[in-house]
């Protein structure tokens, strides 16, 4: 039974912290090659997330005030400040369609996907016959790659032979109009991550304390002010967790676009600037790092408030 | 801490866990409920439908018809996706990247979670802080060092063909690797700190050094999060796409997932081809998925920070 530990109501501290101080002396009593193992278990991971996650993190930002195109050496001479910040700004086309396009997509999955999610959470926590049911197939999506997800809603955004003109009778190219694709594109997105939505709703309602709601009914509270005054309120932890990861995955957003279009004509989006800036023979280093750099910002804030969220209950 | 525990799965909502004061008899209500949800899951599961109900059928037929008939079924599609997509090669691929890759994130992260859970240094936070929050940042925005790094990483030709970590299975196994131990290392260190202490001073007093106590006390009571957090590694490293799109340059290495984007030109004019290499891709997470959903759904909850 023991196999859920929600960080949100993780352990409580009170135990923890009567068991401090015998911790201590433990630590104390550890032999030499005890505390050889447990400088190789710390080291050898941190080697691995540091050495492969936040140090490339601190040489996007580094590089972002370099012209390095990326043959030689780094040079002292190459570091020309804020550069890249104004020419990415001013001078390259892609940059403000893609913060548009990344505000779009973070609108919908916040407006739309998500109290779609949640509805369909509230709805499947009644424990009705067949439910399992149901969840399973709103969350079957959330199983495939996004990549895959493109393929198979390809057939029927396709202008030839896609399902939706055979049925209405339209000529439109969904994935290749720059009026449409955007939508296409977020129609297919949404599709997963309503079920994903739901699934951390639904995890969140199991947890909420019946009596709770008992109460709120024996006071005659309707189903709908019981949910809003009482239900969500308590709720607020998974609240914050769902809006930082729809922040932080409309921000990374990536895979469908590159799928349809390569992230162009329509589609762009900071993460496929960046890698268009990089990948081949581009080598505009300077320049995709200031957008890396960007994207850095952007979600060092998000994560911070995360923490925050996932690491209270180790505070104090 | 025990009401969180012992509390049942999101997998398995079991009907006895309903207060009886919620469960209701058979209504109107509950009526137009049940035909709302299963309109909304017949929708939902409609594009994959279309996809498998199509990857049966013959092109000729459907070209003739369109794609809104009925008939012209073959299996013909799938053998011929299968050969025309190399998919033999490609699932291997995907193979020799998804299991090293899921064993390393699962030693690394859960030696990190058992120091932090079992010892109490004053770094302990900001080192689950450090390893938590690597797994959020966007892994486009490290694209540039971890590009360069890797082209600039030599290794022997026997490791790789390309001579350096770029184009080789081994950079990939490593970058997933250090993606996923993040996470990992959270979800197994709340895990980690719900098994009480005194097991820990028995270890001590019977003189099982701390690698027995990882190994042989922590791992085996670790089973059900560690199944739960293989579940979810091995369908998301299967489907990652980012990174293999981008390091990988010989199309024959690419994993399934991302060689999907080459075969697209062979299979662009055949949508019935289309659909049943769709089908074959989505096989594998979707067994994992029907045979481990409980592991799935609990392990995403476990975290609620991936998707």
């Amino acid at each position: 039974m023991v196999d859920t530990a929600v960080p949100l109501t993780a352990p409580a501290d009170s135990t923890r912290s009567t068991n401090r101080p015998e911790r201590k002396r433990k630590v104390r009593r550890l032999t030499g090659r005890d505390k050889l193992t447990v400088a190789f278990m710390v080291v050898v991971p941190s080697i691995v997330v540091l050495g492969l996650i936040w140090l490339p993190a601190i040489a996007s930002v580094v590089l972002s005030f370099t012209r390095w195109n990326g043959i030689g050496t780094l040079q002292g001479s190459d570091f020309i400040g804020g550069e890249n910040y104004v020419n990415v700004t001013t001078i390259y086309p892609p940059f403000w369609p893609a913060i548009q396009h990344n505000l779009i997509w973070l609108a919908v999955m916040f407006f739309v996907a998500t109290p779609i999610g949640m509805f369909l959470a509230v709805l499947l926590d009644k424990e009705m016959r067949g439910g399992r049911i149901y969840q399973t197939a709103l969350f079957l999506p959330v199983v495939l790659s996004l990549a895959l997800i493109g393929f198979i809603w390809q057939l029927i955004f396709s202008r030839d032979q896609g399902l939706l003109n055979a049925v209405t009778g339209s000529q439109i190219d969904w994935f290749g109009d720059q009026k449409y694709n955007l939508w296409a594109a977020l129609v297919a997105t949404t599709w997963r991550q309503v079920g994903y939505i739901m699934l951390l709703y639904l995890a969140g309602l199991k947890a909420v304390d019946a009596s709770l709601r008992e109460a709120a009914a024996i006071d005659g509270a309707t189903e709908g002010q019981a949910f809003f005054r009482v239900v969500l309120p308590v709720l607020r932890p998974i609240n914050i967790i769902v809006l930082v990861v729809t922040f932080i995955e409309s921000l990374r957003a990536f895979d469908l676009v590159w799928i349809i279009n390569k992230g162009r004509n329509g589609l762009e989006l900071i993460s496929t600037l960046v890698t268009q800036n990089v990948v081949g023979e581009a080598s505009r280093i300077g320049f995709g790092s200031a957008l890396a750099t960007f994207m850095l910002v952007i979600s060092s804030i998000f994560i911070a408030l995360y923490l925050r969220v996932v690491m209270k209950g180790d505070e104090r | 801490m025990t009401a969180v525990a012992d509390r049942p799965t999101a997998a398995a909502p079991a009907p006895t866990s309903a207060p009886a004061g919620r469960r209701k008899k058979v209504t109107t209500g509950r009526r137009v409920l049940h035909v709302f949800l299963i309109v909304v899951a017949l929708v939902w599961l409609f594009p994959v439908l279309w996809a498998l109900y199509n990857s049966f059928r013959d092109y000729a037929y459907t070209s003739t018809h369109g794609y809104a008939s009925f008939g012209g079924f073959t299996l013909r599609n799938f053998t011929n996706a299968w050969n025309q997509g190399d998919f033999a090669r490609h699932f291997l691929n995907s193979a020799i990247v998804t299991i090293p890759a899921v064993v390393a994130t699962l030693v690394l992260s859960s030696m990190v979670a058992f120091v932090v859970a079992r010892f109490n240094f004053t770094f302990n936070l900001a080192l689950l802080g450090m390893f938590t929050a690597a797994n959020l940042l966007p892994p486009q925005a490290l694209l540039i060092p971890i590009y360069r790094l890797f082209r600039s990483i030599q290794v022997p030709f026997w490791v790789s063909s390309s001579g350096t970590l770029l184009d080789s299975f081994w950079g990939l196994i490593l970058i997933n690797t250090a993606f996923q131990t993040g996470f990992c290392a959270f979800v197994l260190s709340n895990y980690m700190k719900t098994i009480p202490m005194e097991l820990y001073e028995a270890a001590d007093v019977d003189g099982a050094s701390v690698l027995r106590q990882w190994w042989q006390l922590t791992l085996p009571l670790c089973r059900p999060p560690l199944a739960a957090l293989a579940t979810l590694l091995v369908t998301w490293i299967y489907n990652e796409f980012f990174w293999a799109t981008v390091l990988l340059q010989s199309g024959d290495k690419f994993p399934i997932t991302s060689s999907l984007n080459n075969l697209r030109g062979q299979f662009f004019t055949d949508y019935n081809l289309l659909s049943a290499g769709s089908v074959l891709v989505a096989l594998p997470t979707l067994i994992v998925f029907f045979a481990l959903q409980k592991q799935f759904v609990s392990g995403l909850t476990l975290g609620t920070t991936k998707g």
